[in-house]
């Protein structure tokens, strides 16, 4: 084990994997000579040369294709978008063609593909460059989607979405790519895709959120523990498949459950996971499952007000004191 | 031989002419090559309108895209490959399915939506897929499946295995994102493949010179210093021989081509279209330059006897019969969960 950043773990994630599989190579704009827009490919080139890691010029849907292409005939290319922002111009190929084909051709040809890069709201950087779209893509059948909130998952899910044989959304947290965590150094780290995991024990109440909210429900959970309240935060790591299993065995114990996500509220990815929840938990419900969400608006610039449109700690507070009944 | 325009006219960016009639000298063929052609061609033809009419008999549902007139194109270029050669195709893809190899029975099987169709009753008219033939798939938004294409021949160059692959589309993608970036990358990376816009004039029922500043659709890789080629694509030779060049320059130096074959669907863009934007006389003139009919009388001319064309049409009636009673009498699709994540 060993204290490595969110951004060293993806990092490790890719090297170990191009070093065990001659047919993974990464692709994007500014990968290679850049050694990538975050430093996500720092060094990679050097190690793997062009051939391996391939700078692409401003052209999404185009290298999206060609990775989409390459991977029906048994590559396995990780496609790096400088964001997800930019990855709109390209969905044509991550829905119409790297979710539908095992489908559309009766099983023939899978797509072994991983799309990945930052995601979610930035810092002041307007609102064409900060926004959530995971639940654009957690919508698509055949697509996987990641949101590792942790160093430690964002390595572990990284070689596994690598090694899967299926098209994979890979959504990293813009603004977690400097913190730490314990990783550890074994090759074999592998977190199956589609499995969550309680970031924190509870007894009270069970939140449930990805990636950044992970870290904000934390925050939230230290809060409510000075006023005797143990909330439970439970993060699934991947959106689709979801682990339905593991979070409706938390809020059957809480019997309350509040979903944290930043992105929009409507039709967000929270509403589905808030009707998997009352569907399965019913009868332990004890009160409404709540939702707290970004403010329905595009992303403002100034950092007051955008820092306002965001789920804050003190929005996740309020919430658990409502599902308590205690305002 | 009039052959492509390569690099070094680049700073000339004429409109390349088609020419009446290239040099017969060029053209020279033999019986033993053309005959195989000609049944491919014929066989397309006698498939597309087994689909039409099971169409009219409710038997196919959604949209149906026939080829017949341009066939010619996908028999003449697919005969330029070798069989690890890949080809990636549009939702008008039937023809280029079966040129490929694939068999007239799995083909109508998935039309009509049967459990035995090529892909399990899952893709229909659209999305014909077979692996085992390199056949990369039908696509149907347009132009989204060069990159794709740009794909598959990255991947041949990435392992060196000497791999041509063959993307076909129509004049209609020419002015789409997914059409300008596939060929940018291609020129870009010097990848192994050859981009066949099947030019035939509509764009469903807009012509040409509605949706293009130009008439030249080959022009699109003089900005990438791409090499091109222009013709017509009424002699299957022709296609044959001119592609052939492209697929040689692109397994030899890995260099890409835009090949754009001037040609004419007879019907209209789908079943539900009349093609009233077309007069009678322009269709009845591209239908006298039919390249079955040119064909047929080319191998009368190279000695072949009537009588064994007749045997040889005969044959494709019944293959193509044969096909439909297969796709008549198949069970109905029954299961579509297991192919939408590979376990």
């Amino acid at each position: 084990m060993g204290v490595i950043s969110y951004r060293e773990a993806l990092n490790q994630a890719m090297r170990e994997e191009m070093e065990r599989d001659a047919d993974v190579f990464i692709m994007g704009e500014e990968v290679g000579y850049y050694n990538g827009a975050y430093k996500v490919t720092q060094g990679m080139l050097q190690r793997f040369s062009e051939r391996r890691v391939v700078d692409a010029p401003i052209a999404e849907m185009g290298f999206a294709g060609v990775g989409v292409g390459a991977a029906m005939v048994g590559l396995r290319p990780i496609v790096e978008f400088m964001t997800f922002n930019f990855s709109l111009v390209a969905i044509d190929q991550i829905i119409n063609n790297a979710a539908k084909i095992y489908q559309m051709s009766g099983g023939q040809f899978n797509v072994p593909i991983v799309f990945r890069g930052p995601g979610g709201p930035a810092v002041q950087v307007g609102s064409q460059h900060s926004q959530a779209l995971e639940s654009f893509y957690a919508h698509v059948p055949g697509l996987k989607v990641v949101m590792p909130a942790t160093a430690y998952d964002a390595k572990g899910l990284l070689k596994m979405a690598i090694r899967d044989d299926n098209p994979v959304v890979f959504i990293e947290g813009e603004t977690l790519y400097n913190t730490t965590w314990d990783v550890p150094t074994d090759e074999e780290h592998l977190i199956p895709l589609g499995q969550a995991d309680v970031k924190r024990e509870g007894k009270d109440v069970t939140l449930i959120a990805w990636s950044k909210m992970v870290w904000t429900c934390l925050d939230a959970a230290k809060a409510l523990a000075e006023e005797g309240i143990e909330a439970e935060v439970v993060d699934p790591r991947t959106l689709r498949p979801l682990d339905v299993d593991t979070l409706a065995e938390s809020v059957r114990k809480t019997g309350r459950c509040v979903v944290v996500e930043i992105g929009w509220p409507v039709a967000g990815f929270g509403a589905e996971v808030a009707y998997q929840m009352q569907k399965l938990c019913m009868d332990s419900l004890d009160a409404p499952i709540e939702r707290v969400t970004s403010d329905d608006v595009p992303m403002p610039y100034a950092k007051n007000l955008e820092d306002e449109v965001q789920p804050q700690v003190k929005d996740v507070v309020a919430a658990v004191r409502r599902v308590l009944y205690l305002e | 031989m009039v052959g492509c325009v390569a690099t070094a006219s680049m700073s000339t960016p004429e409109t390349k002419r088609i020419e009446a009639d290239d040099d017969p000298q060029a053209l020279e063929t033999t019986a033993e090559e053309l005959r195989p052609l000609y049944r491919q061609m014929l066989a397309i033809r006698r498939m597309e309108e087994a689909s039409a009419k099971a169409y009219s008999q409710g038997k196919i549902g959604g949209f149906l895209h026939l080829i017949i007139g341009q066939e010619a194109v996908c028999v003449g270029a697919t005969a330029a490959l070798e069989a690890k050669d890949y080809v990636v195709a549009t939702y008008r893809e039937h023809g280029h399915a079966y040129a490929k190899g694939v068999a007239a029975r799995p083909i109508l099987a998935e039309l009509y939506g049967k459990k035995t169709g090529l892909v399990k009753g899952l893709g229909g008219s659209m999305h014909l897929f077979d692996k085992s033939k390199n056949f990369l798939g039908g696509y149907g938004i347009v132009g989204g499946h060069v990159p794709i294409a740009a794909g598959a021949a990255f991947a041949s160059k990435y392992r060196g295995d000497g791999a041509v692959t063959l993307c076909f589309f129509g004049e209609g993608a020419s002015t789409i994102g997914g059409f300008a970036e596939g060929l940018a990358l291609a020129a870009l990376w010097k990848l192994p493949v050859v981009l066949i816009c099947e030019n035939n004039q509509y764009s469903m029922g807009t012509p040409l010179y509605r949706s293009l500043a130009v008439e030249d659709v080959s022009l699109r890789a003089l900005a990438h210093g791409m090499a091109r080629d222009r013709f017509d694509g009424d002699d299957v030779i022709k296609v044959k021989r001119r592609i052939g060049e492209a697929v040689e320059r692109a397994r030899t130096t890995s260099e890409p081509t835009l090949v754009e074959v001037v040609t004419y669907r007879f019907r209209g863009h789908s079943m539900s279209d009349p093609g009233l934007y077309r007069t009678k006389e322009e269709v009845e003139e591209w239908k006298r330059r039919d390249p079955l009919n040119r064909s047929r009388a080319r191998l009368t001319e190279l000695g072949l006897a009537e009588s064994e064309l007749e045997e040889l049409e005969a044959e494709v009636k019944a293959e193509i019969e044969d096909a439909v009673k297969f796709a008549e009498d198949s069970p109905a699709a029954d299961e579509y969960f297991p192919y939408v994540v590979k376990e």
